[in-house]
């Protein structure tokens, strides 16, 4: 950080050699990233779900828990590592609950946007064919959804992998390790190769849930990932002919 | 606990922490400059391209593009990224590299919502405009922009609340700012008093900002209360903020 920089100004951006002779902390910390991602998006998930549901049964309950994932949300992280600090100390807690609280705000908005956009004519259909509340939101209203979730499954994950990064500084990190060990040895390759493989991650994760969607909600392609998909009842008939000709 | 809150109080009780370039008022000023100079730079950058491609309504999956490469790009890794580059081209540590990457990290937010702004300017209006008799260039100042004002002010407040936020990294490649107490705190059990004052300073400049966007929107756009359209594009607070 103060030295001279003489290292990092000589060698080349990026040494072949370097990177060949380290597959192994590649895989490790691949594995960490990998851990991490999926930690923080499954745990904010659940949680995203239950705020939800709550808001779901409660309407006066989303506005205040919204607007408490928005205030979380805009707290820096590097600030959020520091309060949690007393709490938790340096390590895997503090990474993952700064990482969970950035996930809740996108699935929040996601999941009640898409449990919004199912069309009220299908909510009374499945009503009047006798389902109970809880039961239609899982068999009618949470399917229907389905796009919805996913969109912001998918914004969540690609934002944590970036951030996953970042928890280098409490000693965590994933790929984000060679980027802080490239930072603190002034080696611009592990820098490189750092940023590199957390964008690919994030790609190849964007990807996935790109052909999720085909699998799961094959009625709804989304163009968009910001987009909020809102399927109606002329979606859900076509999904259930789509279910017929699929279980036939 | 109540040991770190015994070391921010005697480090808030000492002369330290106001005074002289480690003081929290320079420390302040410095993360304020900084952040303010990267958002006027990268609305200087990025409105006018925006504006222009939204006017003629091309460059969706730019804009969308855009969005997603934003996303998917770890802000520390910009930061740091930028040091190998900044060395070898003769412009050091701290300021450039951290203002360079912040700039990046700025017009996202910013162009997308001006793009979608006034590509979303309600064809009537255009068309009245243009039965009035005005200019392509008439068309723009006097309807497309004053119309899409409220996104872009919204592409301007996530842009400079994740600015605020992401410039705590700058002390990362020696830009002494907010985020260098922290920075220290973690390796020092000593100066946590000093990284929880920093910490909380940093939250109450990223919300102030916010509030201080929050509160033009409401002044500049009167007619229509914040929060009130989201297009298919357009960069809201969920998009954002976080470095």
């Amino acid at each position: 950080m103060s030295g001279s920089g003489g290292v990092l100004a000589a060698e080349p951006f990026i040494r072949w050699d370097w990177v060949l002779d380290h597959t192994d902390d590649i895989r490790s910390n691949l594995w960490e990233h990998v851990q991490l991602t999926v930690l923080a998006v499954g745990i904010g998930f659940v949680i995203a779900m239950a705020m939800a549901l709550i808001a779901l049964r409660w309407r006066a309950a989303y506005g205040p828990l919204a607007a408490f994932c928005a205030a979380m949300y805009s707290v820096p992280s590097v600030a959020l590592f520091a309060l949690l600090l007393p709490f938790v100390g340096l390590g895997l807690w503090n990474a993952l609950i700064a990482l969970v609280t950035y996930t809740l705000l996108i699935l929040l908005r996601n999941i009640v946007a898409g449990l919004d956009g199912v069309a009220p004519e299908v909510r009374e259909a499945a009503d009047g064919m006798g389902y109970e509340r809880w039961r239609r939101v899982l068999r009618v209203d949470l399917p229907l959804a389905t796009p919805s979730i996913i969109a912001g499954l998918r914004i969540a994950t690609v934002t944590t992998i970036g951030l996953v990064t970042v928890t280098a500084l409490v000693g965590e990190g994933g790929f984000g390790r060679f980027i802080n060990q490239g930072l603190s040895r002034q080696f611009s390759t592990e820098i490189v190769l750092g940023a590199v493989l957390s964008v690919a991650f994030a790609i190849a994760c964007d990807v996935m849930f790109v052909l999720a969607e085909r699998v799961l909600a094959p009625w709804a392609r989304s163009k968009a990932p910001v987009e909020v998909g809102r399927p109606g009842a002329l979606s859900l008939a076509r999904w259930s002919r789509q279910r017929r000709v699929a279980d036939a | 606990m109540p040991e770190i809150l015994r070391q921010m109080w005697d480090y808030l009780s000492s002369d330290a922490a106001w005074s002289g370039n480690r003081g929290l008022p320079a420390l302040i000023w410095a993360h304020v400059k900084l952040s303010a100079l990267a958002v006027v730079v990268a609305a200087v950058a990025a409105i006018p391209p925006a504006v222009a491609l939204g006017h003629i309504r091309r460059g969706g999956l730019l804009a969308v593009s855009i969005v997603n490469v934003g996303r998917a790009l770890p802000t520390f890794a910009i930061i740091v990224l930028i040091l190998p580059f900044s060395l070898r081209y003769g412009f050091g540590l701290g300021f450039w590299p951290t203002l360079v990457a912040l700039v990046l990290l700025a017009i996202p937010p910013i162009f997308t919502n001006a793009y979608t702004g006034v590509r979303d300017v309600p064809p009537d209006a255009v068309e009245a405009a243009r039965g009035m008799g005005m200019r392509a260039g008439e068309l723009v100042r006097k309807v497309e922009v004053p119309v899409a004002w409220p996104l872009i002010i919204t592409g301007l407040r996530v842009s400079a609340v994740q600015v605020v936020a992401t410039a705590t990294l700058g002390a990362l490649v020696g830009y002494r700012n907010l985020g260098t107490p922290i920075i220290t705190g973690f390796a020092q059990p000593s100066q946590r008093g000093e990284l929880l004052a920093a910490a909380i300073t940093v939250i109450l400049l990223a919300l102030l900002t916010d509030a201080v966007f929050a509160l033009a929107e409401r002044r500049l756009v009167p007619w229509r209360r914040p929060a009130g359209r989201q297009a298919d594009v357009t960069v809201t607070a969920p998009e954002a903020a976080v470095p």
